[in-house]
């Protein structure tokens, strides 16, 4: 009992912020058909500044917090502006390599400018465990989830809800049409790339204490996050939430019970067979194609 | 007509310009040509940036004292030493690249490799074929100088894992009292070669182990993998990982409140490592070469002081951590310079006769006697490791 519980929290944990990752490939995917692929580098730079500006300059946390994610949501227009629309205007996929480039780039600024080491980044939410069904947990690992739900629940209501949503969507469905209604379609795709950007952020911001701070830190999480965006189909704000916990339950739950050696053959095999029996993920629509 | 003349004007210029620059450029080949005769280069390939940066830190402080040395003894066959670094970037095909480029370009005498065994064990089979020697100074898998080559050119010293394993297991039982011992190790062929070297350790002494569980650099939370070993009834844990994932380890026993000894390989000895790993980063007990921290030799205080002089930088004991890297390294040239001595040119085959003709030289971290044979290539044995804790920021020895 106390093997499982401990995996479904640790999975939950883990799979949420996958899911907060996938998040950022969804809404930039449904206002403009990119992605942006630095987004482990967006989530690294959260945690970085958000060190920065707490540990090291000693602002008050949530000042720090502000500022980290204002930062990550201008890089995220930086990306758009730079790395994503002088390709996609020129109906080019070079924005593919462009934007994994972009992570790199900023990877190694950081390297040489944060340093090599990694850093421990204290939280009050991830000293002391708490025991939650007989095993020991973080706070922080119990927030985690309800983060990416609330941010799950509030994105999927703006875009199919609200009036800003349906421009965003409009954006991609019928572009001259919606410049034509005088939607300015470059602010709402600069605009889904700073959200991107900002939730990759957040997600940083979650995991450091937890986890370090370190330059490398999103490259791991930024490829599982695109599957996990891919699994959950990347059309749907509760696809890939869902996925990514689907997945972060897979892996911890195969680690408990068949081994640690077996974790990412167990997991990536799961994802193979689901896009083979639903090649649109678990809750992601089929583009339609005009001939 | 002026047209004309301004471009003759020009280009008498620019023909000039190209004679001044190719004899310049003449000039300082012959000048790089003579500085090169004039030279013995020591090639060294380590991790230079990246997280384990640090490791090639420590290895270049070390070699840097050791030829500063050197140099101020008169040099080596009448020249001067001289070290010349490369990246690897923690990747082994880019460890070998310029492991080619040192060797057939630059044409160091000796090549010293760094902190992570992949990388030696790519470097290896190139080293043997080539014929030029390679000192490892920190790399512990076993392979890397029980390799199979005959002839055979590597070299280290340093610990060796399956040595390490012995320790390891000596101490689990000799100190706690283990019978069933788990394995955390890192998913790589440094956790492999450890996961073979253990395993043969317990069934030296006809013991089981409650099992093997592997870690990944990028694993948040170890938790499933340690409930696992948990509850296989594991009454000690061996971990083999780096600073990272070891960190990871230690912050997940904590929030399982398992307290179970921890008996590690070095690799949680880089510098952050009891910020990272928690209130419990100081129960691991690791394996160590050389601490300057609690060393009563006046060898080890001679050599912070030097290393203090060379590196402003540095102002504590815990700037050099972890110091195995500075020791092995500082010992590794010394022996390189003696082999080279003994081999009268910078020939590899030469100096590889030259390191078995070693018969006695003072180190820092040990007298070596005979240190290396063609059956032993390795200068430290088990005699020559202890057990360290980490305590801020300082890696002291364990008062038994």
């Amino acid at each position: 009992m106390e093997l499982v519980v401990s995996a479904i929290i640790t999975g939950l944990g883990l799979g949420s912020m996958y899911g907060l990752l996938a998040l950022g490939f969804h809404i930039t995917y449904v206002v403009s058909n990119t992605v942006n692929f630095s987004q482990g580098s967006s989530m690294m730079l959260g945690a970085v500044l958000g060190y920065t500006f707490s540990v090291t300059l000693g602002w008050p946390f949530p000042l720090a917090v502000l500022a980290a994610l204002f930062l990550c949501g201008v890089f995220g227009l930086f990306v758009e502006r730079f790395l994503v629309r002088p390709f996609a205007d020129r109906g080019s996929n070079g924005w593919l390599m462009a934007t994994v480039a972009g992570g790199i780039v900023l990877d190694n600024v950081v390297l040489f400018t944060f340093g090599k080491e990694p850093r421990s980044f204290p939280s009050p939410l991830a000293n002391e465990a708490i025991t939650v069904f007989g095993v020991g947990a973080y706070p922080l690992q119990l927030i985690i989830p309800v983060v990416g739900i609330i941010a799950a629940a509030i994105l999927s209501f703006a875009l199919t809800r609200t009036k800003w949503g349906k421009g965003m969507s409009a954006v991609v469905q019928q572009p001259e049409a919606a410049k034509l209604m005088g939607i300015n379609t470059r602010m709402v795709i600069a605009g889904a790339f700073a959200l991107s950007t900002i939730l990759a952020g957040i997600a940083g911001l979650l995991i450091a204490p937890l986890f370090n701070v370190s330059s490398g830190m999103g490259l791991v999480f930024g490829i599982k996050a695109f599957a996990t965006a891919i699994l959950g189909g990347i059309t749907s704000a509760w696809g890939v939430v869902i996925a990514g916990m689907l997945y972060g339950l897979v892996e911890a739950l195969t680690t408990a019970f068949f081994g640690s050696s077996y974790t990412q053959i167990i997991a990536f095999s799961m994802i193979i067979l689901t896009l083979f029996l639903l090649p649109n993920g678990l809750l992601g629509q089929a583009a339609l194609k005009k001939v | 007509m002026s047209v004309t003349r301004t471009i003759g004007s020009v280009s008498r210029r620019a023909v000039l310009a190209a004679v001044a620059a190719t004899a310049l450029g003449a000039g300082a080949l012959y000048s790089n040509h003579v500085r090169a005769e004039d030279t013995i280069k020591i090639g060294l390939i380590a991790s230079l940036s990246g997280p384990s940066a640090k490791s090639g830190e420590a290895i270049t402080r070390g070699l840097t004292i050791a030829i500063d040395e050197i140099n101020e003894a008169g040099g080596l066959l009448g020249k001067k030493v001289e070290l010349i670094r490369r990246d690897d970037e923690n990747n082994p095909g880019k460890g070998l690249i310029a492991a080619r480029e040192l060797v057939q370009r630059e044409n160091v005498a000796v090549l010293f490799g760094g902190l992570q065994t992949p990388v030696s064990l790519a470097i290896v089979p190139f080293m043997n074929q080539i014929q030029k020697p390679f000192m490892g100074p920190w790399a512990a898998g076993t392979p890397i100088t029980k390799n199979g080559a005959d002839p055979n050119y590597i070299f280290r010293v340093s610990a060796v894992d399956e040595i390490v394993d012995i320790a390891m297991v000596d101490r689990a039982v000799a100190v706690h009292g283990s019978k069933k011992p788990g394995m955390i190790l890192i998913n790589n062929p440094w956790g492999e070669s450890n996961e073979k070297g253990l395993k043969a350790a317990l069934e030296a002494k006809s013991m089981e182990y409650a099992g093997i569980e592997k870690i990944e650099a990028a694993d948040i939370d170890v938790v499933p993998q340690l409930t696992r070993l948990k509850d296989a009834g594991a009454d000690t844990l061996f971990m083999v990982a780096n600073v990272g994932p070891s960190a990871q380890v230690m912050k997940s026993l904590e929030r399982m409140k398992w307290d179970v000894p921890v008996v590690s390989h070095w690799g949680p000895a880089g510098g952050r490592f009891s910020e990272l790993g928690g209130p419990r980063a100081k129960d691991v007990e690791m394996i160590q070469t050389f601490t300057f921290s609690g060393n009563p030799d006046p060898k080890a205080a001679q050599m912070f002081e030097k290393l203090q002089a060379s590196f402003p930088e540095i102002k504590s004991e815990a700037d050099v951590t972890p110091a195995v890297g500075i020791a092995n390294a500082y010992d590794g040239m010394h022996l390189a310079a003696l082999a080279i001595k003994n081999a009268g040119s910078t020939d590899g085959p030469a100096i590889r006769e030259g390191f078995y003709a070693i018969e006695k030289h003072e180190g820092l971290i040990k007298t070596y006697e005979k240190p290396f044979t063609p059956d032993q290539h390795d200068a430290l044995g088990p005699q020559d490791l202890l057990f360290t804790q980490f305590i801020d920021g300082k890696i002291i020895p364990i008062k038994e």
